[in-house]
């Protein structure tokens, strides 16, 4: 195993807030961590520092022993480094078969200076990938309909395939299962893991719901005011006696 | 046979050529005039049209469509060369290449600052060519009517050779831009309307979508005012006047983003209405333009090119809902 991704005493203030406050979390390729704290704990801004959308204040971040900082999120994602957001970021205004085919389209062309002005969006081989991903993530009933019709559980589904999409060397998905019907929970979950079974992808996942946790989680980071709180098996780390305190209320 | 026509883009620009050039056939020197004037905007327009797709809207087109048009007066008188294809080609390249430029540091800004600083940008031009007696100041340039691979022709039918020439030249960028809005980068400009967080985190650099984008409204907007100068045989710094580029997003607006003809459909509307106004009501035709421009807004706000495009989905620019 190597480490796909190692982040050392990361802080960041906004406006004398500290959001994050000496911040190190390394995680091996292959692992499923799960990043949980209260609301405010500083999870996103570890996200947004990773992906290059904020920049720490200080501290270090390498992702198979390169400097990521200072890079922007466009350089962030070329590396291999994928997000999906807590509020679905996707293209509301195109159908979802054009969301994915833009996607597509722009994984590939990290390689190219621009996309082709010439060749068809929808050429046989994004038509390929757009129907495997359609397929994976149970889309295709609603291939055609425009994003802003389908339902917040859809767009949730869309934005972790657009994160996807390209083997990705490092996932960081944020609260991907919020707004996601509770009942369809772990089967989100179960798409969202067999969708990266033939890669070797960390991945870090923004989760409130400890059953989900539990499960799908090899390892546990506990945010609390901007500091790791504990880093360890979900077990030990949900026994934690601050952790219970301050993060899952059970003290 | 219509769905032969509409699922073959070069055959449709083929079949709305042939129609246009029919129908020019039959009209008096004077319409043909008009006509060939709101084809050579319609390209003007498709360039906005372009933009708008981005989500982008610029005050200031007047400024390529002016500099396209002295491209081509100068050039003309200083070299002698009145070939209508070499002058409109030099005309919507040089623009094309100033786009590049200016879109490089104009990308960085959204809105309302991308509209007004276009707007600043024309102005500049506009003040720069009042104040240059070296070319004809406020009074503009005369140019020599065009010549075509060398055949000039008698006044008798300089008009419809003009309209010919425009028709083949609108047809052919239309069928390239009908390519375009269905390429790889053609739709990525979609989605930079929508989300351009999501473009940067796949990897795309939004910025070069919109700098291609805008160089290439540039240069339509220069092979527009090209055409327009070799029609109308003068030009004025008047074209750079935002009241021009304001015109253009007028036409733009009325047209929508979605289809090619729209945009040349929603300038020949525009001229017309201002043709007839202008002849029957002349000191209130600006105020038929804003109710015109009023009614299309309400009942059809994705523009005329909705009605074209009424089997497809609307594809409403509020749409965004809670994309953030």
């Amino acid at each position: 195993m190597s480490i796909a991704l190692n982040a050392q005493g990361l802080s960041k203030s906004f406006n004398g807030i500290k959001a994050a406050d000496g911040v190190s979390v390394s995680v091996a390729d292959g692992e499923f961590v799960s990043l949980i704290g209260a609301n405010g704990a500083g999870k996103t801004t570890f996200i947004n520092m990773v992906t290059g959308y904020v920049r720490p204040d200080v501290g270090s971040i390498t992702s198979y022993g390169r400097e990521i900082v200072g890079l922007s999120p466009l350089q962030v994602t070329r590396l291999g480094i994928y997000r999906s957001f807590q509020i679905p970021q996707v293209f509301t205004g195109l159908t979802l078969m054009e969301n994915l085919t833009v996607a597509i389209n722009a994984v590939t062309a990290h390689e190219r200076p621009l996309l082709s002005p010439r060749k068809a969006a929808l050429n046989p081989d994004s038509r390929d990938r757009v129907d495997a991903v359609m397929e994976r993530f149970q889309l295709g009933k609603y291939r055609d309909h425009l994003v802003s019709e389908i339902s917040g559980g859809m767009r949730k589904l869309l934005d972790v395939g657009m994160a996807t999409i390209n083997s990705p060397k490092v996932l960081m998905l944020d609260e991907p299962t919020s707004g996601v019907a509770s009942e369809e929970k772990f089967d989100f979950m179960d798409l969202v893991i067999e969708a990266l079974s033939d890669q070797k992808a960390a991945v870090l996942f923004v989760e409130h719901d400890m059953d989900i946790v539990r499960r799908y989680a090899d390892r546990i980071v506990v945010f609390h005011e901007g500091r790791v709180l504990a880093d360890d098996r979900p077990d030990a780390a949900l026994a934690q006696e601050d952790v219970r305190r301050y993060v899952t209320g059970k003290a | 046979m219509i769905h032969a026509v509409t699922s073959s883009p070069p055959l449709a620009a083929l079949v709305c050529a042939a129609a246009l050039m029919a129908v020019g056939l039959m009209l008096p020197d004077w319409v043909l005039f008009t006509a060939s004037l709101a084809l050579a905007k319609g390209l003007v327009v498709l360039g906005l049209v372009l933009l708008l797709r981005m989500g982008a809207v610029s005050f200031g087109q007047g400024m390529y469509y002016c500099l396209g048009a002295y491209i081509c007066g100068l050039v003309g008188n200083a070299t002698g060369v009145q070939d209508a294809l070499f002058l409109v080609i030099l005309s919507g390249l040089g623009c094309c290449a100033l786009g590049a430029v200016l879109g490089v540091f104009l990308s960085a800004y959204r809105g309302v600052f991308f509209a007004m600083f276009n707007l600043a940008l024309s102005m500049i031009l506009y003040g720069a060519l009042l104040k240059a007696t070296s070319v004809g100041g406020s009074d503009g340039i005369g140019i020599a009517p065009p010549s075509y691979f060398g055949l000039s022709p008698s006044d008798e039918y300089r008009s419809i050779l003009f309209y010919a020439f425009v028709v083949v030249i609108a047809a052919g960028v239309g069928l390239a831009t009908r390519i375009y809005m269905r390429s790889e980068l053609g739709l990525a400009a979609l989605a930079v309307r929508d989300n351009e967080i999501r473009l940067e985190y796949l990897g795309l650099s939004v910025r070069r979508v919109i700098v291609f984008n805008y160089a290439i409204a540039a240069g339509l907007a220069g092979l527009g005012g090209g055409l327009v100068a070799l029609v109308s045989g003068h030009i004025i710094p008047e074209f750079a006047y935002w009241t021009t580029s304001g015109e253009f997003v007028f036409m733009t607006v009325l047209s929508g983003p979605s289809s090619i003809v729209a945009a040349f459909g929603a300038t020949a509307l525009f001229e017309t209405v201002r043709l007839v106004a202008g002849q029957y009501l002349p000191n209130a035709w600006q105020l038929m333009l804003g109710a015109f421009l009023l009614l299309s807004i309400l009942f059809l706000p994705n523009g005329i090119g909705a009605l074209a495009a009424g089997r497809r989905r609307t594809r409403a620019p509020d749409a965004k809902e809670d994309a953030r």
